[in-house]
């Protein structure tokens, strides 16, 4: 056997097979409930199960009338434009400031970083329902809720956690007299932010720029708090159309973010690839 | 050549002091000056503030107290990057995610030279250092001495009229540091250029610059050129930290002029040249070069002092032989021999005398 050595007993044999067993056991758990609505959504009835055409594999089992609903249905159509308008530009958000925080508390003498930026990484770790909560408040208070800009700030908080992280990680490893060879040579510092220090945080900066993105794009608790009828994004939506019509255009689309999301995260191991190799370029 | 800097200096420090934590001063009353077209070294140990006097200088760091001229100009308000000082990195700092040639052309981009002037400047300073093949290459394709010709090639580019120089050569082997430290003094003198080096390692020291400041404790504790530095040490961490050195302690029994008596602690009287002891009674560290100790009788001065010395070990190292003896009750006494045919090999076990000119055993601060 290729992984065994010869001298294993038999507990160590089967202990190999059986931890083998439990891997694709867990495997199956996290995948099954997400691959399974993939078929589903072809789906030619309007039933969330799998009729006895689908099992046979018979064409007329299947169909794309539940696509054709997503975009045709104006409920479906406004809701993806919504979220289409504001992910982006809570992305935008989140990245400018969490990369400008990032930076800043990268520097040595800034007092109390720890404790900023556990501020800062709060809305990663406090419960979504009380984050919603307290902007519901505080953005009535200020005139913000209900208001496009109200849900692209409240998701701008969410992402700015992961651009700060990604991005710390990334300045780890950046060599400060790269900055200051820039300085040096003549560059003031906000060409030396856009020619050397940008590029080379590149990959950090992007990754969080997905995570913050995904953020926004699946986030359905904070929106329900922060938005009105005017701001109903793809997941809210999707999450009245359980409650109250039960529709199978759920599944398409579940299968269409779901294609999203491995497209972004394909995305996301380039760069990872990417940045690594920058990192084994860099002198030191 | 040394040249006389104490009035005009290009860069001169005026009692600069810096402190980080606003308590401990890193650096005490720093006055240097260094003239145009000098190749200065600051050479100390590590901690000595020798790095941080570069950085005040760059522009990295500023001076908790006093001013520092470049040109007759203070420069204590100037952010770095309108000092148009070059600089070359302990590791050296090239962009990694440009190639050689981006990286040259760099501070001539910031300012805003046109395209054909940039490439003509970056092809001239890439032939400079003989990496004139090297444009397109990103630095992690080249080895590490020519990753040190290229930052040593972008420091010039821009044509500044200072470099300073981090440790430039901490990381290659001996060989090339060698070969390099003979190419940056060269082209140091060529371009004209004044050069602020920084090292720990005194032999880089002594066979680069026309001054070395030696740095101890946040001072300066003796500027002088190369050959004065070893030879003349003013006090014993000079002495101690410039090259090998024997040291014996002891009490000055007589001054007369330029010649004094030394009384070691075990009672031996040994003839010494006073340099920083002014009477009868004072502590003293008397130095002595081990190249510079005589134990063949016959060419012996007359009338010195001689001690008596027992032979502990005989290092044969080629060109020169290494005998570590017991002199004064100190086992780590050493004296160097060149190995010519007539050069006597001591043995271990042999009871012999030694001796030195007065002007060789300096007596210096205890």
């Amino acid at each position: 056997m290729s992984g065994l050595p010869p001298y294993a007993s038999t507990g160590q044999k089967a202990w190999y097979y059986s931890f083998r067993v439990i891997c694709g056991l867990i495997f199956f758990f996290l995948i099954a409930p997400i691959v399974v609505i993939i078929p589903l959504s072809f789906n030619a009835q309007d039933f969330f199960t799998f009729t006895p055409e689908m099992l046979a594999l018979k064409p007329e089992g299947y169909s794309l009338k539940h696509y054709e609903d997503f975009m045709t249905s104006h409920d479906w159509q406004s809701s993806l434009w919504n979220s289409v308008r504001i992910a982006p530009m809570a992305t935008f958000l989140s990245v400018s400031f969490g990369t400008l925080a990032a930076i800043g508390l990268s520097q040595p003498h800034v007092p109390f970083r720890r404790a900023i930026m556990a501020i800062l990484i709060s809305p990663m770790i406090v419960p979504l329902i009380i984050s919603a909560a307290g902007m519901y408040f505080f953005y009535s208070r200020i005139g913000l809720q209900g208001t496009y800009w109200g849900v692209v700030l409240a998701h701008a908080a969410l992402g700015i956690p992961f651009v700060i992280i990604t991005v710390t990680a990334t300045l780890v490893g950046f060599d400060r007299s790269l900055t200051r060879a820039a300085a040096n040579m003549g560059a003031d510092p906000v060409t030396t932010f856009f020619r050397v220090q940008m590029p080379l945080i590149l990959p950090g900066v992007i990754s969080g720029a997905l995570f913050a993105f995904i953020t926004s794009f699946d986030e359905v608790v904070v929106v329900l708090f922060v938005g009105s009828a005017g701001q109903k994004t793809l997941p809210w939506q999707m999450f009245t159309g359980l409650r109250e019509q039960i529709s199978p255009t759920i599944l398409a689309v579940a299968t269409i973010l779901v294609v999203l999301s491995i497209m972004l995260l394909t995305t996301l191991e380039l760069l990872r690839r990417r940045s690594e190799r920058l990192r084994g370029l860099s002198p030191g | 050549m040394p040249k006389d800097t104490t009035q005009d200096g290009f860069v001169v420090f005026d009692r600069v002091q810096k402190s980080y934590d606003g308590e401990i001063l890193v650096v005490k009353d720093l006055n240097l000056s260094i003239g145009k077209g000098e190749f200065l070294t600051m050479l100390g140990p590590s901690g000595s503030g020798k790095t941080t006097c570069l950085m005040m200088l760059a522009g990295f760091e500023t001076a908790t107290h006093g001013e520092i001229l470049l040109d007759g100009n203070p420069i204590n308000n100037i952010p770095p990057h309108k000092r148009g000082i070059g600089m070359v990195f302990q590791n050296y700092a090239l962009f990694p995610h440009m190639t050689v040639a981006e990286n040259l052309a760099f501070p001539l981009e910031v300012r805003k030279l046109d395209k054909s002037v940039r490439e003509e400047k970056v092809k001239r300073a890439l032939d400079m250092v003989q990496m004139g093949d090297f444009g397109g290459r990103r630095p992690a394709q080249l080895s590490g001495g020519q990753q040190q010709r290229v930052a040593l090639a972008r420091a010039l580019v821009f044509e500044p009229e200072l470099v300073l120089m981090d440790e430039p050569l901490g990381a290659l082997d001996k060989q090339l540091r060698e070969h390099m430290q003979f190419e940056i003094t060269n082209l140091a003198h060529d371009l004209g250029i004044t050069t602020v080096y920084v090292t720990h390692d005194q032999t880089e020291a002594l066979t680069m610059s026309d001054r070395v400041a030696v740095f101890d404790d946040g001072r300066i504790q003796q500027l002088a050129p190369p050959d004065k530095l070893y030879e003349e040490p003013e006090n014993s961490f000079v002495a101690q930290f410039i090259g090998e050195n024997n040291t014996l302690s002891g009490v000055v029994e007589t001054i007369d002029g330029d010649a004094c008596t030394v009384k070691l602690d075990s009672g031996e009287i040994i003839d010494a040249k006073p340099v920083n002891v002014s009477a009868p009674g004072d502590r003293t560290l008397v130095s002595i070069r081990p190249e510079r100790v005589e134990f063949n009788k016959e060419r012996l001065m007359e009338g010195v002092h001689t001690l008596k010395a027992e032979v502990l070990e005989f290092i044969y190292m080629g060109d020169i032989f290494r005998t570590r003896l017991r002199v004064a009750g100190h086992d780590d006494f050493v004296v160097k021999t060149r190995n010519a045919p007539d050069q006597a090999r001591l043995k271990p076990g042999e009871q012999i005398e030694i001796g030195w000119l007065p002007q060789d055993c300096r007596a210096l601060d205890a």
